[in-house]
């Protein structure tokens, strides 16, 4: 899986379901917790979306604020476990 | 165990069975997503409790002291809560400062309750009482500053050799049975539950021993609790659902609690589902949230191999019961063991100590479907065909506890008859004894009643809540008053005083209301567009730490005001929802 399409995948389901605005231009490094613009049920969330979209399974303990509060962070975690 | 016929042997909250029979049973079991399980036997909790009671007493803390727990949920916080118990001071459990928050918020508001309520301490972690205690005009006490020290140094009641010569022991403090027949006995304050507003002075609903033992009798009937029982919950103690089901109830009748925190829960909701499964748990209590929540967002390999079987009744409380999202979580979970006959309802306040009616557990909620247009054109829940286009589903908060009473009225005040609307009014014998130190605000009117604000009828016995007689946003079981968000609007560059809305939007995806905020403003730059909303999702996460779900900014004179120069929430989101509805984006 490349990088890349897992990024933009992510991205587009974080801007249109999370933050409910297809149009806001997320920053890969933006703060997405800590700035409200997502509250930490939606990590859970993005754990069901990671396993649906790119069968990558996430363990509860790597779901965590400090662990996925961006987007850098989130699509290396994916990439991590990507086949 | 503690119920309507065994309620006069109890007279104080020390009669908790966890402390009366004090033996190696479970009392709590404290679970985590990253940690090993913890489990505190009754005899562990005592000594516990015990421990913290002296080093109170060695910090200061007298009888009738209100002590703040400001602390993450843990063990600590829940020592200190029944230590102040043990010690007669008055223990509240308040919030913690979380990341999102903004402290400066977090601060003021914590130093105005301060200064109302006349704290005398405020308890902490080790890491915040700096802070803390460089802004409350109170004193304030990180972990090691009271606890280890005080127990250490002052009075070490750990120490068999300190215990000699300090001569303190936990024995030393009056034992609770005692106490509670000594001076004003049972209807003296036992702890506050604060009200879980946004922003601005919270409220301390103030509970005598004699409330809530009652409503523990009561309620204890209502949902027919044995000595099989097992409690699980996530639920924060600072609220009433998660203080009195999820944590003074299993202490008193002396169950075991397993519990976890809420953080942890809501990133990883299939901690529940494990500990009910692990414990055999047996009652549960969630907000309607915590329905979809589950449903959506435990993934089947954390999920299949979990029996749910053993619970008799998840409880959904706290904010409006709604059929699909019960449908959601029996289906999601139907191979788990999981049925409808397992999903009861409670209708709950903090000032009636917590249930108001409940439904029979071991059925399923009953439904009413009434007449939409009736409801709102006649203010009559009218029954309808389930399948006629008007149709709205109404599920059940079940029957009155014993002890308390429920009426409807309308506008006047009278009482109105079955199946008519109006607001719901309360009285019972568990209710709160004042809002402490605020005289200003009268929880009664002249014949006891108090006064609700939710709106409902009662059809065969059963109360349903249809909607709130004030603006109040109940967004993932968290009362959210619009007019404190829009303060906080009005604060950022870009938006104008006045010229803001806050709203709740009901969702069916999250079974919850989600918020939404339309503010006009004067720019069209793409740039400085996308600063204010940063700005306002920012700012009201920060004071309130409620994600808003939907950021309008709209032109100068879009916003529907009325006659006397106020925003009119139900109007512009009205207006807001059939924009929505025109540019194909259905909420």
């Amino acid at each position: 899986m490349i990088e890349a399409e897992v990024r933009a995948q992510l991205r587009a389901f974080i801007v249109k379901d999370l933050i409910k605005d297809a149009k806001y231009p997320l920053a890969d490094d933006e703060n997405l917790i800590a700035n409200g613009l997502i509250d930490s049920f939606s990590l859970a969330e993005i754990g069901v979306f990671a396993e649906q979209q790119f069968d990558v399974y996430i363990p509860d303990p790597d779901l965590t604020v400090a662990k996925m509060n961006n987007l850098n962070l989130m699509v290396a975690r994916i990439m991590r476990d990507a086949k | 165990m503690l119920n309507a016929s065994t309620r006069d042997q109890y007279h104080t909250l020390l009669d908790a069975i966890t402390l009366t029979e004090a033996d190696d049973q479970p009392a709590i079991i404290f679970v985590a997503t990253d940690a090993e399980p913890i489990t505190i036997t009754r005899r562990a909790f005592k000594a516990q409790i015990t421990n913290c009671a002296m080093a109170l007493r060695g910090i200061g803390i007298a009888p009738r002291d209100l002590v703040i727990i400001a602390h993450t949920q843990n063990l600590e916080s829940i020592y200190a809560f029944w230590g102040a118990l043990w010690l007669g001071a008055i223990p509240s459990m308040f919030p913690t400062l979380t990341e999102k928050l903004d402290p400066d918020f977090y601060i003021n508001n914590l130093a105005e309750l301060t200064r109302f309520s006349n704290v005398r301490v405020v308890l902490t972690t080790d890491d915040f009482a700096p802070t803390l205690s460089a802004r409350l005009p109170c004193t304030v006490y990180g972990t090691s500053a009271w606890l280890n020290m005080s127990v250490e140094e002052s009075l070490p009641i750990c120490d068999n050799k300190a215990k000699e010569t300090s001569g303190l022991q936990a024995d030393d403090l009056p034992s609770p049975r005692l106490r509670g027949r000594g001076v004003g006995g049972e209807d003296i304050t036992a702890f506050l539950q604060h009200s879980s507003g946004t922003t601005g002075l919270q409220k301390g609903v103030a509970l005598s021993h004699r409330a809530v033992l009652n409503q523990l009798a009561h309620y204890a009937d209502a949902i027919m609790l044995n000595d099989q029982d097992v409690i699980v919950s996530w639920l924060p103690l600072y609220h009433d659902m998660g203080l009195i089901a999820g944590f003074i109830l299993p202490l008193v009748t002396g169950l075991p609690l397993v519990l976890m925190s809420p953080f942890d829960w809501v990133q990883h909701p299939a901690l529940l589902l494990k500990a009910i499964h692990d414990y055999r748990g047996t009652l549960c209590w969630l907000p309607n949230f915590a329905y979809n929540h589950l449903a959506r967002r435990v993934r089947v390999r954390d999920s299949d191999r979990l029996d749910l079987s053993s619970i008799r009744a998840f409880i959904n409380c706290s904010e409006p019961a709604r059929h699909a999202s019960h449908t959601l979580f029996a289906e999601r979970f139907a191979a788990n063991g999981v049925s409808m006959k397992q999903l009861a309802v409670s209708y709950a306040m903090a000032e009636n100590t917590f249930a108001v009616s409940q439904t029979a557990v071991g059925e399923a909620a009953k439904l009413d479907t009434i007449d939409r247009e009736a409801l709102q054109r006649d203010l009559i829940a009218a029954p309808a065909a389930p399948d006629s286009d008007d149709a709205l589903t109404q599920v059940s908060c079940g029957k009155p506890i014993t002890g308390t009473a429920v009426k409807v009225v309308n506008e006047a005040g009278d009482s109105v008859g079955e199946r008519q609307i109006g607001e719901l009014l309360v009285k019972s014998d568990c209710m709160l004894t004042e809002y402490f130190m605020r005289h200003d605000l009268q929880p009664f009117d002249s014949d006891g009643w108090y006064k609700t604000g939710d709106r409902g009828y009662i059809a065969v016995g059963e109360i349903f809540v249809v909607g709130r007689s004030k603006d109040l946003i109940i967004s993932a079981g968290k009362n959210i008053y619009p007019q404190d968000v829009e303060a906080i609007l009005y604060e950022i560059d870009g938006i104008h005083a006045g010229r803001a809305v806050v709203f709740g939007v009901p969702d069916e995806r999250e079974g919850t209301e989600l918020v939404a905020v339309v503010a006009e403003v004067d720019t069209y730059d793409q740039e400085a567009l996308r600063q204010i909303q940063l700005a306002i999702r920012q700012q009201i996460a920060r004071a309130t730490e409620v994600s808003v779900s939907y950021v309008s900014l709209v032109e100068r004179g879009w916003l529907i005001k009325t006659s006397s120069g106020k925003t009119a929430r139900a109007a512009n989101r009205a207006k807001w929802l059939a924009e929505r509805e025109n540019q194909g984006n259905l909420v």
